[in-house]
């Protein structure tokens, strides 16, 4: 008994180190970007266009790029990622299509990113000719977001409990009005939740946009959706080893305000989380 | 006696789930503005009976149903769901609404029917809400969550709720189960003040509450109906050895 | 009848939003196979498939697949021997040892680490753990394989511990009820009946993450030094079939072998990725039963 409950604490004790040996490096990472990059954000480096080859001056076109195309995700995969969803959960009966769908919802999570850069390449920028542009990149985003709003949007309407659809139905509302007004209303906290999270991946990426949107040195903003964007993770690839002589702390500036961006959208989902988490009612 | 007018007529109704068949050949016919009963112990298809009248089995992907059922001598296959549902609304077991406010609950029904108008929709909350007797008690509380009312009230605001989409005939699945003795009197209340421009279907576990509420009692034993008959008539001497059985509390 | 109308229109749109993720997927597959196609009929597949050498400048061009191919499965290797270890060991104390605010606490840190961009993580890489591991072992050079399978294993960490911790959390509370009514230890317990019946979760965690792992293209791109030859050791620098294709493609010609070539390498790839998924998407269901 005694020899068990040391071995009890030997193991213990290793399973605690091993986690504290992935925990030490994330936050190391953290304060790295941190420590280095801090000191170059300044109002300059955030509000105006890169100079000199990218090193001098800001980062003003990447962020807004950013998130111009975070943007264009969003309205091209919230509808279709939501819809697709609705009809999974609602509609869905168990027959080869909708076995289909599931199974495409399964392969599009696990296709790697650049996969989807090489597709967009030919459909949107060749195929259907939109070139190098915000909607070809947003697109090819949209479609690699898809899976995990399609997911988030899944559980959340299993979530609502079937007896707000059974009352709907028996006061003689359709479908869709059931739908509608007593399981969206109830589901929009956890479609927020995973949108935003998917969101923030997009808005991380860079495999996809390589071949679709993101322009190497482009010190404007975009004109319209067929103009080429520069984009924070791309530029970010680009200064650390594409431009010889960068200067460091502009290049960790670059992955501050990147890390930033992708932490403040965590939080909104966090934050939205939690709040409707209280307002729950039932 | 003046004749009774039919409402609801069931043609050799036969109701399963998958290979499961839980009622077999019920031949029922259902007087306008009666109550009538539908006793009978757990599993005897009494819930089934009063869902497949408003095709709420339907929800449910494996039923299937054979035979006819007929409404004001229509058959409900040539009625929508959504005008059929809402001619024959149904109160739940457990008293269910919605997380929204009382007024939300009872407004939501005339509102998917297309009722516009502040005021108009108000009158109608205001009137189902009468009619179920629940008014009084939350006249001055029309916003707050419908959680927050006691088991009876959410009950009645059930029935409002129902009332709201004028039905022609309210069906109830073992409506005070979940509720103590006193709301459960309130319920009965407001379905006795109902019965005048009502037809109404009560399925319930509890033979006195049949006793109290009901002019005439179906007993449904293993999907099949045993006896029909007034309910005076069915408690003092049923015809049939297992309606006794049952009602003397020998089984069930 | 507007209302009818109305509905019908929506549900119509409900059914074509379900019926484009299949043509998607569909048209990603149809586009890779078609541009690769092209490159068969002007150069070999056996000697795509098996030939040693990816010189695709040279002339006249090499599109050998085995050095890329080699340099895939080394990095993947040395990130899943690195990661599944630490990631189920974490998932086990996240799962059934830490304390509930502690549980909380790292399971958001996981999350961070889920956050981090993979461009992010590949800079660290070039600007310190590069140069870390050169000094620190000797090397010829940082930007090498291990390095690469060092980021890679940090990044596949989130979904492995994430997808353990539910296999092992979802392990009915009866199994344990009934090691413990036996005298067993909490490790006991833990070691020989929970994580065995969480098995199926765990393997659909691996896998899922060795698919995270050999999809993974900015971090290798950036430091595995990017040479196409066919490694002798994971210390040496060398080339994933994902860094390949995005490292290239903007130097390509449309419509010319090289082009078609690299649609090819990105054939392989997506059915790798959708084997290693399929096996996931199986072990997962039969963790759910």
């Amino acid at each position: 008994m005694n020899a068990a409950r040391i071995r009890q604490k030997i193991a213990f004790l290793v399973l605690a180190i091993a986690t504290l040996l992935i925990v030490i490096p994330i936050l190391l990472t953290i304060f790295y970007i941190v420590k280095n990059g801090i000191s170059a954000v300044t109002w300059t480096f955030i509000t105006q266009s890169p100079r000199n080859g990218m090193k001098e001056g800001g980062i003003f076109p990447a962020i807004v790029g950013t998130i111009v195309l975070v943007i264009g995700t969003m309205l091209f995969s919230l509808p279709v990622g939501v819809l697709s969803a609705i009809y999974l959960v609602e509609y869905a009966k168990d027959n080869f299509f909708t076995r289909l769908v599931k199974l495409s919802v399964v392969n599009l999570s696990g296709i790697p990113s650049i996969i989807y850069g090489l597709f967009g390449f030919t459909l949107f920028v060749l195929l259907m000719k939109l070139g190098t542009s915000i909607l070809a990149g947003s697109l090819t985003l949209a479609i690699m977001s898809l899976p995990v709003i399609i997911t988030a949007t899944k559980e959340a309407l299993e979530s609502v409990p079937f007896s707000f659809r059974e009352i709907s139905f028996s006061l003689g509302a359709t479908k869709w009005q059931t739908i509608r007004y007593c399981v969206l209303p109830y589901a929009i906290p956890g479609i927020l939740t995973g949108t935003v999270l998917s969101l923030s991946r997009a808005a991380g990426e860079t495999a996809p946009i390589l071949f679709t949107v993101a322009a190497f040195y482009l010190p404007r903003l975009p004109r319209s959706v067929f103009d080429q964007v520069m984009a924070l993770p791309y530029h970010l690839y680009t200064i650390s080893t594409q431009v010889p002589n960068m200067p460091m702390e502009l290049s960790f500036a670059t992955g501050f305000v990147l890390i930033a961006l992708v932490f403040i959208m965590n939080l909104v989902s966090i934050i939205l989380r939690a709040h409707y988490r209280k307002k729950k009612l039932w | 006696m003046v004749k009774q007018e039919t409402i609801i007529k069931t043609v050799g109704l036969n109701c399963c789930y998958g290979s499961l068949c839980v009622l077999k050949d019920v031949n029922l016919e259902i007087y306008k503005n009666e109550i009538l009963g539908i006793i009978g112990p757990a599993n005897s298809g009494k819930t089934t009976f009063l869902r497949a009248l408003n095709k709420l089995n339907y929800l449910n992907s494996s039923y299937s149903q054979k035979g006819d059922i007929y409404f004001s001598n229509e058959s409900i296959k040539n009625i929508g769901e959504n005008i059929l549902r809402r001619k024959i609304g149904i109160i739940f077991a457990l008293p269910q609404v919605l997380p929204v406010s009382i007024f939300d609950n009872v407004a939501y029904g005339p509102k998917v029917h297309g009722v516009t108008g502040k005021n108009t929709i108000s009158q109608v909350v205001e009137n189902a809400l009468k009619k179920a007797y629940l008014w009084d008690e939350v006249k001055d509380r029309l916003n707050e969550p419908a959680v927050r009312l006691s088991g009876g009230q959410q009950q009645r605001l059930c029935i409002a709720r129902t009332l709201a989409v004028e039905p022609d005939v309210i069906l109830y699945d073992e409506p005070c189960s979940g509720l103590d003795p006193i709301s459960t009197a309130k319920v009965e209340d407001a379905m006795q003040q109902l019965k005048e421009s009502y037809t109404q279907i009560l399925v319930t576990n509890n033979t006195k509450q049949a006793a109290r509420v009901t002019e005439r009692c179906v007993f449904l034993l293993m999907g099949e109906v045993i006896e029909v008959g007034e309910t005076d008539a069915l408690f003092t001497e049923p015809q049939d050895k297992r309606t006794d059985d049952y009602i003397t509390g020998r089984f069930g | 009848m507007f209302r009818r109308i109305n509905e019908k229109i929506i549900e119509s749109c409900i059914k074509l939003s379900g019926l484009l993720v299949i043509i998607f997927v569909f048209l990603i597959f149809l586009f890779l196979l078609k541009d690769s196609i092209s490159l068969f009929g002007q150069y070999p597949i056996g000697q795509f498939l098996f030939g040693r050498n990816w010189l695709p400048i040279s002339e006249p061009p090499k599109f050998g697949i085995v050095p890329l191919l080699l340099g895939s499965i080394y990095v993947t290797i040395g990130a899943i021997v690195i990661c599944v270890p630490f990631g189920v060991a974490a998932a086990m104390f996240i799962a059934e040892v830490a304390p509930g605010y502690l549980k909380h606490v790292l399971k958001s840190l996981i999350e961070i680490l889920a956050s981090i961009p993979s461009v992010v993580l590949g800079f660290i890489g070039i600007v310190w753990l590069g140069p870390f591991l050169r000094n620190t072992f000797g090397l010829k050079t940082g930007m090498c394989g291990l390095t690469g399978s060092l980021l890679l294993a940090f990044m596949a960490l989130p979904t492995i511990i994430s997808i353990c911790e539910d296999a092992l959390v979802g392990v009915p509370r009866t199994y344990k009820e009934a090691a413990f009514g036996l005298g067993a230890t909490h490790w006991q317990t833990l070691w020989r009946i929970i994580l065995p019946a969480a098995s199926s979760g765990i393997i659909a965690a691996v896998m899922l993450g060795i698919g995270r792992v050999i999809g993974e293209t900015m971090v290798v791109m950036m430091v595995t030094g990017n040479a196409p030859v066919i490694p002798k050791s994971i210390l040496e620098p060398l080339r994933t079939l994902t860094a390949t294709i995005a490292g290239e493609m903007g130097e390509t010609v449309g419509g010319s072998e090289h082009y078609f070539a690299l649609f090819a390498v990105g054939v392989v790839l997506f059915i790798i990725t959708f084997m290693i998924n399929l096996v996931a998407d199986v072990c997962m269901r039969r963790a759910k039963k």
